[in-house]
């Protein structure tokens, strides 16, 4: 055990078998945490006491543990990756966290996003939403040498930044209408900034909007709670902009 | 020695610079209408198999892919961090085909295969295109084109990168090309599947049989062809920079049903990691090696110096890299750069709590970026503050999330005392062996990416495993499919109710039985974890022949153990990770067993393979070039029994030579 493994904590953690039975909150008492844990190991060490009393782990999703894949998803004490701005529950250490404290974990909550264990969800709508739109169409082997078409550096790093959300879905969670306005707004931001995304513009933000509409995702009533708790700031800008492109479009549509 | 005849490599005759062309020139093609009647099983998402998943769709072929995570966007490639390599030679300093070519055999201690190699570096610059032609906002120059840096083992500047998070939009490019396929219905997509076997039907692979994990159903897809695109292993060693998913087991499954394994034991440990905190660690974490362009790694000139790094004086600083290696300073190669690190710690130079750690320091990159900037804004009289002051603000541009995730970890701020670094396990050279096609030497069964053993050597060189699972997807698989589909199209739809089919999944189910109902005492975590510790300690960094015979032997233990006293809680019917973690193991542990074989059979140091009996006199390694110039393709042939094939390795067009980069 780590010498300064010493914070006690209360966890209460929403337990459900799968999609089709109703869950609900189970307390456990960890002890021997270190503040050098990061959140998720904290989990890992109760996961192995569970397994050694013969009782399920909670599952959640993870992988990279490095804030990057967005597998990572949960209600802290209310906020979706806790209380760190800018910060994905991976990333977050036990540091943030004093001894004593009741901390209560859910999965995400929005009808887009069913639960299917624990604090699992299928966040699959988000893929769909890619798939509808998301992308420049272009096959492999059409393309010029990368040099001949410029980009303005402000352009390009505009497009990076709104380019960096990782999917994980905290902008839908934190939303009171479930909207996915953030997450669909980052990808037409990054396209609309760039010369390679001009060709389908319009299409994109057209048919991208229409598919998180049927998804079940809510709309945006610009509360702004999507972007205060994105662990990648993704800025409000990209939804105005998004707007933008979304109005131009249906002014010209040729879809019905 | 003389190459196995089981191992044809199928190098195409010719000249190097034209052995690709023409090849792809000649090889056969597959009319568009057959090739909507033929089904290619794509097994991994990441750089190398959503690249190939989405060409192969746009070339007409019917595409089914899988991945463990719960969309392709999230494989283990989305975090690569520093960049990706090309010989586009942009900045005009002398870059080419043939010395991104030679950098890597080189890098690699002339443990690759030249053609391939080649090949790669010829494709690299297409890379680059089709990404940006996709909207990759790679980082640019305030004139609006790209912008490189450079990395390790190499003297030009040929990296494209995104930040710190090249790995992320790289894999979002290739991931929106096969999200785009997967809307017009050319591929399906599995996403929260895992692969559990390959069939086999009459000599050549048939199919995949794959477990839904969300409700643990078994299923059976067939294909014409299948191509593992699982990525690396270094999990076996429990702790290393991969994601936590990341595992051998398409790999594993692969070789036991005759795919041959290339040198196993050839790992990759990166030098620039964050310490280990405590027991409760989990996994490791990268601080990228870009970070060593502009930063400086040094140890204390005395032992145990437990001052303050900021109080230790200039000339009490030991920049033991920059002293050893003058000629490439902070920029070796990863495996010199970790034996050095080791080397300095194990004297008792090591810093931290834990004294096995050296510093990442980046004062004097923020000064000398401070001052020019201030040049830059004709600030001819800025302050000392100033200058740091706009130092840090270019060091943030460049690095901003690594220093970021090093301060979310450590609680220190990198700005102001130097970061703490250790080597931990990265990546893997050795994986399944392919010839020239990518084909293994199981018919019809293809490997790409970090799965496969091809162009890597002994060592990789940064930047250059993106480019591999790129190359391999976007430009060559799509090619060299066709020399064997083209023999495929009178086939006809392979039926998944073949004996074949049926017997595979029944062995499938009843080792998932045999896991749940051992029922003994300890978790798959703490199998992993002790295997974990038997493959650093004795097949890690430095190795020799007795602690490598020792391993073996632990190594078997730990397995009759783990079949005999596993416990996995919940049942095969549902979500539950521990079944898949438990499966994940017992192959990690099979593999391991391997790793230390091969490690044991190659008497002689090179690249990331150290044998402790094998060096120079200064403690480089020294490699047996008469003896052991070659790939060593292991045939599985029974619980902890292999033979070894030999692919001689043949370089006609560069100059064997010790590495040195002194
Ligand atoms: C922290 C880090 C930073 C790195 N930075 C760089 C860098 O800057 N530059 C560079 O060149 N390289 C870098 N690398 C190496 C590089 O990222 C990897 O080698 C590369 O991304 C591997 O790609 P891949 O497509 O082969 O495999 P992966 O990206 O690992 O993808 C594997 C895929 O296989 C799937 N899979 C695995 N097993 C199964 C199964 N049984 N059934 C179904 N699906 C399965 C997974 O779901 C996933 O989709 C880095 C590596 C690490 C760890
Ligand atoms: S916009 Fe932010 S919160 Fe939403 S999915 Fe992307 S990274 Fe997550
Ligand atoms: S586990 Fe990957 S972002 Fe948290």
């Amino acid at each position: 055990m780590d010498a300064n493994a010493n914070m006690h904590l209360t966890l209460n953690v929403w337990r459900q078998k799968n999609n089709s039975t109703e869950g609900g909150f189970e307390t456990y008492e960890v002890s021997d945490v270190s503040p050098d844990m990061s959140f998720l190991e904290m989990l890992d060490v109760l996961n192995e006491r569970l397994v050694h009393e013969g009782k399920e782990p909670i599952a959640f999703d993870h992988d990279c543990r490095e804030g990057i894949c967005g597998s990572c998803s949960m209600y802290i004490n209310g906020r979706p990756h806790g209380p760190l701005k800018g910060v994905a529950t991976c990333q977050l250490h036990m540091r943030t966290f004093k001894s004593g404290d009741t901390i209560a974990i859910e999965p995400w909550r929005a009808v887009a996003f069913p639960v299917l264990k624990d604090l699992v969800t299928d966040r699959s709508a988000f893929d769909r939403i890619i798939a509808s739109g998301g992308f420049v169409s272009v096959n492999t082997g059409n393309a010029r040498d990368a040099n001949s078409l410029p980009v303005a550096k402000e352009n390009a790093d505009d497009a990076f930044m709104a380019a960096s959300c990782i999917g994980c879905g905290a902008c839908v969670a934190a939303c009171k209408n479930s909207s996915a306005m953030l997450f669909v707004s980052a990808k037409i931001s990054q396209l609309a900034l760039l010369p390679q995304g001009q060709a389908e513009r319009k299409i994109r933000a057209e048919k991208m909007v229409a598919q998180m509409d049927a998804e079940g995702f809510g709309a945006c009533s610009n509360t702004g709670a999507c972007s205060a708790e994105c662990p990648k700031e993704i800025s409000l800008d990209t939804i105005a902009r998004t707007n933008r492109e979304y109005l131009g479009a249906k002014l010209t549509s040729s879809v019905v | 020695m003389a190459t196995s005849p089981l191992l044809d490599a199928k190098i195409p005759a010719g000249p190097l610079e034209e052995k690709w062309n023409r090849y792809r020139s000649s090889v056969p093609l597959v009319n568009p209408a057959n090739k909507r009647r033929l089904e290619i099983i794509v097994v991994g998402t990441g750089l190398a198999g959503a690249s190939a998943a989405a060409t192969l769709a746009e070339l007409g072929y019917k595409v089914k892919a899988f991945c463990f995570q719960d969309s392709p966007r999230r494989a283990h490639s989305i975090a690569a961090q520093g960049g990706i390599n090309a010989a586009k030679n942009y900045q005009n300093d002398g870059d080419s085909v043939y010395r991104l070519f030679y950098d890597t055999v080189k890098g690699g201690d002339y443990r690759s295969r030249e053609s391939n190699v080649y090949r790669l570096a010829e494709v690299s610059g297409s890379i680059i295109d089709q990404c940006v032609a996709q909207g990759v906002p790679f980082a640019r120059e305030y004139g609006g084109l790209l912008s490189n840096r450079s990395f390790g083992g190499v003297q030009v500047q040929r990296t494209f990168y995104a930040a710190g998070q090249t790995g992320q939009q790289l894999l979002l490019g290739a991931y929106s090309a096969l999200e785009r396929q997967v809307g017009i219905g050319a591929v399906k997509m599995y996403s929260r599947h895992e692969m559990l076997d390959i069939v086999m039907i009459d000599g050549k692979c048939r199919g995949i049989i794959a477990r839904n994990m969300v409700t643990g159903e078994l299923e059976r897809h067939a294909g014409h062809a299948v191509l593992i695109c699982s990525g690396g292993y270094g999990n076996v060693f429990y702790l290393s920079t991969n994601a936590m998913g990341s595992n051998a087991t398409a790999a594993w499954k692969a070789h036991k049903r005759g795919a041959f394994f290339g040198n196993p034991c050839f790992t990759q440990i990166h030098p620039t990691c964050i310490p280990v905190s405590g027991e409760h660690q989990s996994k490791l974490t990268l601080m990228s090696e870009s970070l060593r362009n502009d930063g400086r790694i040094w140890v204390p000139k005395k032992q145990n110096d437990n001052r303050n790094p900021n109080a230790i004086p200039e000339d009490e600083r030991d920049y033991y890299l920059e002293r050893r290696y003058p000629a490439f300073g902070n920029l070796v190669p990863r495996d010199i750069a970790s034996r050095a690190a080791k080397e300095r710690c194990d004297a008792g130079y090591g810093v931290g709590p834990s004294k096995m750690a050296v510093y990442l320091d980046y004062t004097s990159a923020i000064e000398r970026y401070g001052r020019a900037e201030a040049n830059k804004n004709n600030l001819f009289n800025a302050t000392p503050e100033q200058i740091i002051q706009m130092g840090k603000a270019v060091v943030k541009e460049k690095y901003g999330n690594l220093f970021d995730m090093y301060k979310q970890i450590t609680g220190e701020d990198p700005y102001e005392v130097p970061m703490r670094i250790y080597p931990a396990v990265h990546y893997t050279m050795g994986g399944i062996w392919v010839d020239y096609n990518l084909m293994t030497t199981v018919p019809g069964l293809y490997a790409l990416g970090e799965a496969n053993f091809s162009d890597h050597g002994a060592n990789r060189l940064g930047a250059s495993a993106l480019m591999q699972g790129l190359a391999d997807g976007y430009f060559v698989i799509p090619y060299t499919i066709g020399a064997y589909l083209a023999n495929e199209i009178r086939s006809g739809d392979i039926s998944t109710n073949h004996e074949a089919f049926v017997r595979t999944e029944q062995e499938v189910k009843e080792r998932i039985e045999k896991l749940l109902s051992i029922n003994g005492k300890t978790s798959p975590e703490q199998f992993h974890r002790r295997l974990g510790k038997i493959m650093w300690d004795k097949c890690g960094m430095a190795r020799n022949a007795e602690g490598l015979k020792e391993a073996i032997q632990e190594i078997r233990a730990l397995r009759k153990e783990f079949w005999s006293d596993l416990r996995v809680v919940g049942t095969a019917n549902e979500l539950n990770p521990e079944l898949d973690r438990a499966g994940r193991v017992a192959d990690f542990i099979e593999l391991g067993e391997l790793m230390c074989l091969d490690a044991l059979n190659r008497n002689e140091s090179c690249g990331g393979h150290f044998r402790e009996e094998f060096q120079t006199e200064d403690g480089e390694a020294l490699r047996d070039d008469e003896n052991y110039m070659y790939v060593a393709a292991w045939q599985y042939l029974g619980e902890s029994q292999w033979e070894l094939h030999k692919e001689d390795l043949v370089y006609e067009n560069i100059k064997i030579a010790q590495r040195s980069y002194k």
